[in-house]
């Protein structure tokens, strides 16, 4: 009944359809971390309207959908930036969708490393500006180095759920791997099929990557 | 740039009917919080039996329930949800297949499909809160209600539950809050909640920068209100004499 030979001639747009997504999972990861990483630093801060901003953004990002967030940076940020740099090129999908991952991958990524930066004893810190370090020298030499050690498990779950987040590219018609297998597989008549071994590949990666990340998480323990 | 700021444009008529923009946003609220509790319900009900069975004695059941959740986390929510909607019905008896895509209404078949899927993505990740909740608790509760002649099933209803149901509130309510903000993907099978409405809206009146942003505000404050809510039930059922039953 089921047919699934079709997706063979199928498979190099299908392969570039996930090299699309990875690509779109490792430039939000990094751009996600780099950002929360500067938030949670913000949130700890002693400053007030710093760590004010920054626990608004974390509450607000953490508290509307995300393909609400895809819909703003796909549909109304890019005119808000044509408008203000006065050029009409448009933004493009991929790029939109990365600034709409990053932006709300951040929010999470930053409760994970202020939960990390936390967890270290204030000893560390103390010792640090003992031995003449100044707030920079500390975070960058002693804390963050230990905080995202134990972080790198939370960090890689996080990023396992984004891999299946990156699907949501479908509602601005990315050609990611989910979309792609949706187009081959209503071009060639077999939806069904095609369906199955797409929810199949993200579940064996998925699953995979949990079962690896499961494994350091024993390594890494400090 | 020619963009017509009119934040009056939610009171202007759509032009179908006597609809106002805003009566759409009202109607796109009511599907998202329809959606979002009936899955609350089912992932409650399944969640809490497939915490329960993980966390007992026998290994088949545990197994099962552990696969249960292997498969419905590591499968995107948007991959299952065309499953539960193209999927799914293809292979239903041909009278209730008929039943699913004729005598339903589009909005009705949709809306059956994103209940059901939500329900049962969610299940995996409440049985998961529940089994931790079970095994955070001492092991001498268990022994204890034991040796006082309970039998297994005492033993959950009395003895453990209700105190894992009561430790596990925290993050139970970010699933609840989950559930709500994911509902916004049945948007992507065409029914018409408050996303849906939002961009119907945006393209009827041109008023891209308006309609996303009310979206937002209903969405935060939905959420924010949530959590109050969540946090008052906290507060009232908290287990006297934990660490967190102290100070605030």
């Amino acid at each position: 009944m089921m047919d699934f030979s079709q997706i063979i001639p199928a498979l190099p747009a299908l392969t570039d359809g996930m090299l699309l997504t990875l690509r779109l999972l490792g430039l939000s990861v990094v751009g996600g971390v780099v950002l929360g990483t500067l938030l949670a630093l913000a949130r700890l801060s002693d400053r007030r309207v710093l760590s004010g901003l920054a626990k608004f953004y974390v509450n607000y990002f953490r508290s509307i959908p995300l393909l609400l967030v895809i819909s703003w940076f796909y549909l109304v940020v890019p005119l808000i930036y044509n408008w203000l740099t006065g050029s009409f090129e448009p933004v493009g999908a991929f790029t939109s969708c990365l600034v709409a991952f990053v932006m709300f991958e951040a929010a999470y990524y930053a409760e994970i490393v202020r939960a990390g930066i936390q967890a270290i004893p204030k000893g560390q810190v103390n010792a640090a500006y003992a031995l003449g370090m100044g707030y920079g020298q500390a975070m960058r030499l002693i804390v963050l180095p230990q905080a995202f050690r134990k972080m790198t498990p939370l960090f890689l779950q996080q990023s396992i759920i984004l891999f299946q987040d990156t699907s949501l590219v479908y509602a601005v018609g990315l050609l990611d791997f989910l979309n792609t297998a949706r187009s081959k597989g209503d071009i060639v008549g077999l939806p069904h099929e095609f369906l199955i071994f797409a929810g199949a590949v993200y579940f064996v990666i998925s699953f995979g990557a949990t079962l690896l990340v499961k494994r350091l998480q024993k390594r890494f323990a400090v | 740039m020619n963009y017509h700021w009119d934040w009056g444009v939610f009171f202007k008529s759509t032009g179908i009917g006597h609809e106002i923009y805003l009566d759409w946003f009202i109607t796109g609220l009511g599907w998202t919080v329809a959606v979002a509790m009936v899955a609350w319900v089912i992932a409650l009900i399944l969640g809490s039996v497939l915490g329960v069975m993980r966390t007992l004695p026998n290994k088949t059941l545990s197994g099962v329930a552990g696969g249960y959740v292997a498969l419905f986390r590591n499968v995107p929510l948007l991959v299952q949800l065309f499953l539960w909607y193209f999927l799914v019905p293809d292979f239903l008896p041909e009278s209730l297949q008929v039943w699913f895509k004729q005598d339903l209404k589009p909005a009705t078949s949709a809306y059956i499909s994103v209940v059901v899927c939500l329900g049962l993505f969610t299940a995996a990740r409440v049985c998961e809160q529940v089994r931790t909740g079970i095994e955070a608790l001492p092991k001498g509760q268990s022994n204890a209600a034991y040796a006082m002649g309970f039998t297994l099933p005492q033993v959950y209803r009395h003895v453990l539950l209700p105190q894992a149901f009561r430790i596990i509130i925290p993050p139970m309510t970010s699933e609840f809050l989950n559930v709500f903000k994911n509902s916004s993907v049945a948007s992507l099978i065409g029914l018409m909640e408050l996303l849906a409405q939002t961009k119907q809206t945006a393209e009827f009146s041109a008023n891209l920068f308006e309609a996303f942003t009310l979206a937002t505000v209903i969405y935060f404050v939905l959420n924010m209100s949530l959590m109050k809510l969540m946090g008052w039930v906290e507060n009232r059922v908290r287990v006297p004499g934990l660490i967190g039953s102290t100070g605030k």
